[in-house]
């Protein structure tokens, strides 16, 4: 059993419960711990950053300082936390000066960042914890009939000089771990592109044209779903399409379901213990591919 | 990004920036356009170019840059800053435009919601009652409180909660 300080940001617990309780439920059953710390305060995500870097860098280091009092690793759901936390995590560890600067400023809350614990975000510990050869046979069920189109959000891989997850033009990581659920991870165009979700409120108009792009793109390669990681890229997409619905007239249904969501149905959960009525595409096409 | 007026250039401007954390490394760019080939904004809209906006930065237009919409109609995916062939950290460049913009009044309305919500639950996104009452028939664990004291006291050190929120009239 290996132990993780959870991050669980503030979009998974205001709308996702079926992100949060497929988590929970699936990582429990393959031997990974999640210890819910007091205190812990928003990652300070890119629209944070936009207001203050100087602020936001300090309040990622905050909630590490907290992973780092509890002596353990922090893992992190939402690829934004992952992104805000792993970056300030880095850049702390490789600059003195703005080490000081920061923990000035931690100061003021009792807290001293020093850079002694990971930030991870959860497939990396799916693949070093667990393993695709165990995961393989952990998973009780057929998902060999799912063609699924993985999209991991922009901030699992870039900036990757300091995230450093994978080959941020060449990515396997998450298409292997889609793979070794049964499911076969297909190519669609422009597969890496953004989904434009962090114009959503700024400039709706480009956020939707852009989100409609991936909606399109993978219904044209015949994918049965989408795959997220980011509950942002899960809003853009999944809410997106009735938005594309009104706005430009087409439907499309395509299913968009998180990574641990498939990993539930894979380990043989009660699809009934997911909250599955928070999608707003219903994934019932899905559940059918599954035997 | 028409000129109104009279134009006015900063020659400070391109220094400021680069003293600003972010902004570090504008001054590297040679203006391939690798940053615009890459940016899945500008294939939408002629309102986003990143090319077009360090040159800006750099030829010292600051009220250009600093008022007008186009650094906030970046959508932070970093495409462009991983394909920099002379490493200009783009996206972060952006950010520090927008640090500066927001110094000086220039603050679209959702930014003004974002920090609205930091300041008194110490979340971006609100938390649902609906979906916190839930949360038992889900399995799932009671929330543990937010660490909003200590959140307001890095705010206060760092300036944050005097920032002047002023709203836009339309973005």
């Amino acid at each position: 059993m290996t132990s993780y300080a959870l991050f669980l940001g503030c979009t998974i617990p205001a709308r996702q419960p079926h992100y949060e309780a497929s988590a929970r439920k699936s990582l429990a059953q393959l031997g990974i711990e999640l210890v819910d710390l007091a205190n812990m305060t928003c990652c300070a995500p890119p629209p944070l950053q936009s207001i203050d870097l100087e602020t936001s860098l300090s309040m990622a280091a905050y909630n590490i300082c907290l992973a780092e009092e509890a002596d353990l690793n922090m893992v992190t759901l939402c690829t934004g936390c992952f992104e805000s936390l792993a970056m300030a995590n880095a850049m702390l560890k490789e600059n003195e000066k703005l080490k000081a600067r920061v923990n000035q400023i931690l100061s003021s809350a009792g807290k001293e960042f020093k850079g002694n614990k990971e930030v991870k975000h959860y497939l990396r510990v799916l693949l070093d914890d667990v393993g695709l050869d165990r995961l393989k046979k952990t998973v009780s069920k057929d998902l060999s009939n799912l063609k699924a189109a993985s999209f991991s959000g922009c901030h699992l891989l870039r900036p990757s000089a300091l995230l450093k997850f994978d080959d941020p033009e060449r990515p396997h990581v998450f298409d292997d771990l889609i793979e070794a659920l049964g499911a076969k991870s297909i190519w669609y165009r422009n597969k890496l592109k953004c989904c434009g979700g962090l114009l959503r409120g700024y400039a709706d108009d480009i956020a939707l044209a852009i989100a409609r792009e991936k909606i399109v793109n993978t219904t044209k390669a015949g994918a049965d779903c989408i795959v997220t990681l980011c509950p942002f890229c899960f809003l853009t997409l999944d809410l997106g399409q009735m938005l594309i619905k009104s706005s430009f007239h087409e439907e499309y249904n395509m299913p968009v379901l998180h990574y641990t969501e498939l990993l539930s149905l894979g380990l043989g959960i009660d699809p009934k213990e997911l909250a599955l009525d928070f999608h707003k595409i219903r994934i019932d096409k899905v559940l059918n591919k599954i035997e | 990004m028409a000129h109104k007026g009279e134009k006015t250039l900063s020659s400070t401007f391109p220094k400021e920036v680069t003293s600003r954390l972010g902004g570090e490394t504008v001054a590297l760019c040679y203006q391939c356009g690798t940053c615009a080939s890459s940016c899945p904004v500008a294939k939408v809209t002629e309102r986003f170019n990143p090319r077009e906006l360090i040159k800006l930065s750099l030829l010292g237009e600051k009220q250009e840059v600093l008022s007008g919409s186009a650094i906030w109609l970046c959508c932070s995916c970093y495409k462009c800053q991983e394909r920099c062939p002379q490493k200009v950290e783009i996206a972060d460049v952006i950010y520090a435009l927008r640090n500066m913009a927001i110094k000086e009044g220039n603050t679209p309305n959702i930014y003004s919601e974002f920090a609205a919500g930091l300041m008194s639950e110490g979340r971006i996104v609100p938390l649902s009652k609906f979906v916190e009452k839930k949360r038992p028939d889900f399995g799932l664990p009671p929330l543990k409180p937010a660490g909003v004291d200590a959140l307001r006291k890095i705010l206060s050190t760092t300036g944050f909660d005097k920032i002047q929120w002023k709203k836009e009239e339309a973005s």
